[in-house]
């Protein structure tokens, strides 16, 4: 894929292939995918379920460790680092988003916001902190255990979890996957925000036209390749290109 | 719904298994015990069967003679030879014949040291050739019977153990005039059809003539005669006829009585072994209680919402109870079977480490059915006690909890349990304190539950007050290792039901460790103290096995060492006095009370008039100017109480107490147990020491100490039983360590999700470690802590209970206390190698992806 911005990508696959099990129940869940995700973009994908839309995030974010093929962050290639690198560079230049179960329940909204920062044993720069929760809206529920809070709310903490650490690039596996509209519609408007005004380099797997539509950029997988993508996309052509899909017959959208 | 039962049981195979480790110890100790006294009983039986004639005369047995007693006791009284002869002519009787038993006698190695266990009897025998030829037990195997003094025959084992060969020299020791013997191996004994040995014990055979000149004063008797029936005459009918002709002091009995009796008192010697096992068999499964109700609860924690979608689906409350116990039935059942394999195991372990002592017992293991009823019994009850409150939980889950996602169990109120918790451990305390006070009857069954209730109340407290306790033993986690401290405090008390539980389980052995810990420590001092007080011999002799007795020409000797002043013996002997089983003592009154202490309360202490003194205890039972009748076997005397002595004196027990001529008239031989020794003043302590150690060099079961061995001697000899003790409560702390190994781990596969999200955003390996590690220590101080605190309540009311009966004063053992603490910081450690272990190999993909 070619690059529309410039400067470096802030992380990069390189002919990635990710085949699960062997023999009759080998899957090839990533298929050569290669792909720049632009530093201070916003990049969405979207594809079919099964076509490899959190397998590619999990070898991204050094979650899982390709078959073949490599992968960047910044300039770093994830293959040559053992487990303890791994460990490191994912608290210190990564932030992740899950579809859910994203905080600690022990741990207030607080705690679970520093959690890397407190792992890692670095000082919270209480400025951007600061910045972050307000950003997000949860000044009033700091002290708050997960169990006592929303899931919009939850999801907005695990965001600003993501974004404290002022990672290169944080991946979100459908952030919103679980969260009615209005509060999914909070938690992309933080995420476009923090890439707006922060800078921050944003990957998010979604299957919602209309979250797809925030982003400056849509990629589109299918059975595990790399088969499209969009820039400045609206959701009305996002939609057309999904029913392209179910056209093919590739599956549901999921 | 019995096959979405046992589904779930397969799919849950390891943690279920884990808990079934509780159930497979206990039962594994409890099988163990049974079969390995079984064993040991059959061997005493298989030893004792057919090992008599028809009948055999011997001194009567009083009534209300112990069978301990019967076996272990020895009598002055012996039977004229002129009664051989005088049955023999007896119509019915085909022959008699005079025999000749008594302990006592050890055969010595090549180094001096006496051959067999500590304790093992030595029986020394006469040899009559013409006997011998027809006793089937005993034989000759190789070279032949004793002919004269200096000749002797011992059995197979012993002379093998010994190195010795027909026609070596042999060293022996007796209790006799003549403490030291050194006679010619003339031949070797056989006992019994093949060589079995004779559990430990050693036979030496003498001619009959030195035998009596040994163990009967030389006077011309037997210790038994052996009658054989002629054909066409029974046992019994034998019996009465030679009874008809015997003296009071005899009585004729059949030899299977005999043999009957000889089983039932190692069977009662055994029973009492057993409960002592069983005991903590009985502690460790109550220990495991707890780790199987932690593993339910934890499963049934996990599983609700499965048991919400059952309910949903139309399961009732009670099918879904039902599903559980059935699963603990299972659980049950199979850690039974794998616990009786292990008992098994066990037994057939405890066999080969006592035979390398050397008391071996061979062929198989005896498993009655009342083992294997036992066994399950015990094992399926257990699981299924501990199994009832997660069952009972479990349907308590409402269906809606199906829908929702992040739902708990909400403890049913925390408040009842307390209350009920509080309620117990008053009641279990006040159940404690009476039994000490002895206010009720049966004082010893109110403190053993009253402890026991105790526990399950303090248990059930344990949930409210882990809280605050384990916020002060994690106190410094936090700045000491930051976030992962901190998440370990978290976790420790996230959920208090569950940490409390398994700390409940360290607590229990760790309160009894303590509580021992304390009541031996008291012991100890206050042995030191009495000793301190009330000894004031220089030198004390004793047998190594403690009670035992040894050869009067120790005192002796001991009497020509230059610089020795006093010289006094202690010698003591079961008797029956008043019907009664007891030990009656024998001293020199006047040098005694030189050498220790013996203080009359009231009355005379004057023994040389005949009479009997008792300890100042026993005022209610017996009156001074009452008469006793002391039995020992074939002798009944009247002996009038004189007097009543002190009896916190630390070399007397409060029992009867005799002079040296009632001892020597009521029937008891004329031996030694305890040697006192008091050096002339200004005399050279070492060079005295020096001398009665030569003196007594030649007879290698006695030894002399001085004031501080001897006090120190007395101090080895309780720790040798703390140790043992403590030994055996350790399996009721490894079930404890068990347990939280297992809910650590059933922890960390419940959190896998958080896990993973925690080694998502960065936390190392090595972080996650440190923070299941630092969760288990806390789990495991607090067992301590509270199990510590408990001990220290029951060993303070113990020694307060004891004070007048020897407990006077009380040690507690500070800096073992604190031992026992670090210790459990350290099994906190080790518990979470395993869970931490499995906790850091987790994918951090699958657990983020787990449902
Ligand atoms: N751990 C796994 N083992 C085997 N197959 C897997 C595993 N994870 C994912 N897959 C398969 O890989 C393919 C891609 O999965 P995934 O990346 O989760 O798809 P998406 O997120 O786009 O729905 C699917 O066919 C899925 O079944
Ligand atoms: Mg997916």
């Amino acid at each position: 894929m070619t690059n529309h911005d410039s400067g470096p990508p802030a992380a990069k696959a390189v002919d990635l292939t990710k085949v699960y099990g062997a023999g009759d129940t080998q899957v090839v869940a990533l298929d050569g995918v290669t792909v720049d995700f632009i530093a201070s973009q916003f990049t969405a994908i979207m594809g079919p379920s099964g076509s490899g839309k959190s397998t590619l995030m999990h070898c991204m974010a050094a979650l899982d460790t390709p078959t073949s093929g490599q992968v960047f962050i910044g300039d770093v290639e994830l293959s040559a680092l053992n487990d303890k690198k791994l460990t490191r560079l994912r608290r210190d230049r990564i932030g992740f988003v899950f579809q859910a179960f994203n905080l600690v329940p022990t741990l207030t909204a607080r705690e679970n916001i520093t959690l890397p920062l407190d792992i890692a044993g670095t000082r919270v720069d209480r400025d951007w902190f600061e910045t972050i929760i307000s950003t997000v809206g949860l000044s009033d529920r700091l002290k708050h255990k997960p169990n006592e809070l929303s899931g919009g709310q939850q999801q907005r903490v695990a965001c600003a979890r993501a974004l404290l650490s002022k990672p290169e690039i944080v991946f979100a596996d459908e952030p919103t996957g679980n969260l009615d509209s209005r509060s999914g519609a909070e938690v992309l408007a933080f995420l476009r925000r923090s890439v707006r005004e922060f800078g921050q380099t944003i990957v998010m797997v979604t299957h919602d036209p209309g979250a797809a539509a925030h982003a400056d950029r849509v990629l589109f997988l299918g059975d595990g390749r790399l088969v499209d993508e969009m820039i400045d996309p609206t959701a009305e052509k996002v939609l057309e290109r999904m029913k392209g899909f179910d056209a093919v017959g590739t599956g549901q959208v999921g | 719904m019995l096959r979405a039962t046992l589904k779930s049981l397969l799919a849950r195979k390891l943690r279920l298994g884990m808990s079934a480790f509780a159930v497979v110890l206990g039962v594994a100790f409890v099988t163990g015990s049974y079969v390995f006294t079984d064993t040991l009983n059959r061997t005493f039986s298989d030893l004792f069967s057919d090992l008599h004639a028809d009948v055999l005369v011997r001194p009567a047995a009083p009534e209300g003679q112990d069978s301990f007693a019967a076996l272990a006791g020895t009598t002055s009284v012996s039977i004229p030879a002129d009664l051989v002869g005088e049955i023999a002519a007896l119509p019915g009787v085909a022959d008699a014949y005079g025999e000749i038993e008594s302990g006592g006698v050890g055969v010595l190695d090549q180094d001096g040291d006496i051959v067999g266990v500590m304790g093992g009897p030595g029986l020394g025998v006469g040899y009559d050739p013409d006997t011998f030829a027809d006793d089937s037990v005993v034989t000759v195997v190789d070279g032949r019977g004793p002919e004269g003094p200096g000749e002797v025959a011992i059995d197979a084992r012993t002379v093998d153990k010994a190195g010795l060969d027909v026609g070596d020299e042999v060293d022996l020791v007796t209790l006799g005039s003549e403490p030291r013997l050194s006679a010619e191996l003339v031949g070797v004994l056989q006992f019994g059809g093949d060589d079995d040995g004779l559990a430990g014990a050693t036979m030496t055979a003498f001619d009959m003539r030195t035998a009596q000149e040994l163990f009967l004063d030389g006077e011309d008797a037997y210790t038994i005669i052996s009658v054989i029936a002629a054909s066409d005459v029974s046992a019994e009918e034998l019996r009465d006829t030679v009874a008809a002709v015997l003296p009071d002091s005899l009585e004729a009995s059949t030899g299977a009585d005999v043999d009957d009796e000889m089983i039932s008192a190692v069977e009662e010697g055994l029973g009492f072994f057993n409960t002592f096992l069983l005991v903590f068999a009985a502690v460790a499964l109550f220990v495991g209680i707890f780790m199987i109700l932690n593993t339910f609860s934890i499963l049934v924690a996990q599983r609700s919402r499965e048991m919400a979608l059952l309910r949903a689906l139309g399961a009732r409350r009670s099918q879904i109870t039902r599903s559980v116990m059935i699963e603990s039935f299972v659980v049950g059942l199979i850690g039974s079977t794998l616990g009786l394999a292990a008992g098994l195991g066990l037994a057939r372990l405890m066999q080969v480490i006592f035979g390398a002592l050397g008391m071996e017992f061979s062929g198989s293991l005896v498993l009655a059915p009342r083992t294997v009823i036992v066994a399950f019994a015990v094992g399926i009850v257990v699981t299924m006690v501990a199994a009832l409150a997660p069952a009972r939980r479990a349907s308590k889950v409402p269906p809606v909890a199906a829908m929702r996602d992040d739902m708990a169990i909400t403890g049913s109120s925390r408040r009842n349990h307390g209350l009920l918790g509080g309620l117990l451990t008053a009641a279990g305390v006040a159940a404690m304190v009476a039994g000490l006070a002895d206010a009720v009857p049966e004082a010893l069954l109110f403190v053993g539950l009253g402890i026991l209730t105790t526990f399950v109340g303090v248990a059930l407290l344990a949930p409210i007050i882990s809280v605050p306790l384990i916020q002060v033993i994690t106190g410094w986690y936090s700045a000491a290792f930051g976030t992962t401290g901190r998440l370990a405090r978290q976790n420790a008390m996230r959920n208090p039901r569950r940490t409390a539980a398994t700390a409940s389980a360290l607590m229990i052995g760790l309160a009894l460790v303590s509580a021992i810990a304390v009541v031996g420590a008291s012991t100890k001092k206050s042995i030191d103290e009495a000793l301190d007080e009330g000894l004031h011999a220089d030198f004390v002799i004793t047998n190594n096995t403690a009670g035992e007795p040894f050869s009067p020409t120790v005192a002796d000797s001991a009497r020509d060492i230059a610089g020795v002043d006093t010289v006094t013996s202690i010698r003591s002997a079961f008797a029956v006095v008043e019907g009664s089983q007891e030990t009656i003592t024998a001293i020199e009154p006047d040098a005694f009370a030189v050498a220790s202490d013996f203080d009359i309360v009231e009355g005379s202490g004057d023994l040389a008039g005949g009479g009997a003194v008792v300890g100042d205890g026993r005022e209610d039972d017996v009156a001074i100017g009452d008469t006793v009748t002391i039995e020992m076997a074939g002798a009944s005397t009247e002996v009038p109480v004189i007097g009543y002595y002190d009896s916190d004196s630390p070399l007397l027990s409060g029992g009867y107490i005799v002079g040296f001529d009632t001892f020597t008239q009521v029937g008891a031989p004329t031996v030694d147990t305890t040697v006192l020794v008091i050096a002339a003043s200004g005399a050279e302590l070492g060079a005295i020491e020096t001398g009665l150690t030569e003196a007594t060099a030649e007879l290698p079961m006695v030894t002399v100490r001085n004031h501080e061995d001897y006090r120190q001697s007395q101090r080895d000899e309780l720790d040798q039983l703390l140790n043992i003790v403590y030994a055996l409560l350790g399996l009721a702390i490894l079930v404890a360590i068990l347990g939280i190994v297992n809910t650590l781990a059933l922890s960390v596969m419940e959190r896998t999700r958080e896990v993973g999200l925690l080694r998502a955003v960065g936390l190392s390996r090595r972080q996650l470690r440190t923070t299941i590690r630092l969760e288990s220590i806390a789990i495991a101080v607090l067992g301590a802590v509270l199990g510590i605190g408990l001990g220290l309540g029951f060993g303070i009311s113990l020694q307060r209970a004891l004070a007048d009966e020897g407990l006077a004063s009380l040690d507690v053992p500070i800096s073992q206390l604190v031992v026992f603490l670090v210790l459990a910081a350290v099994v906190g450690i080790l518990a979470a190698v395993w869970p931490a272990r499995r906790a850091a190999r987790l994918n951090v993909l699958r657990a983020i992806t787990t449902e």
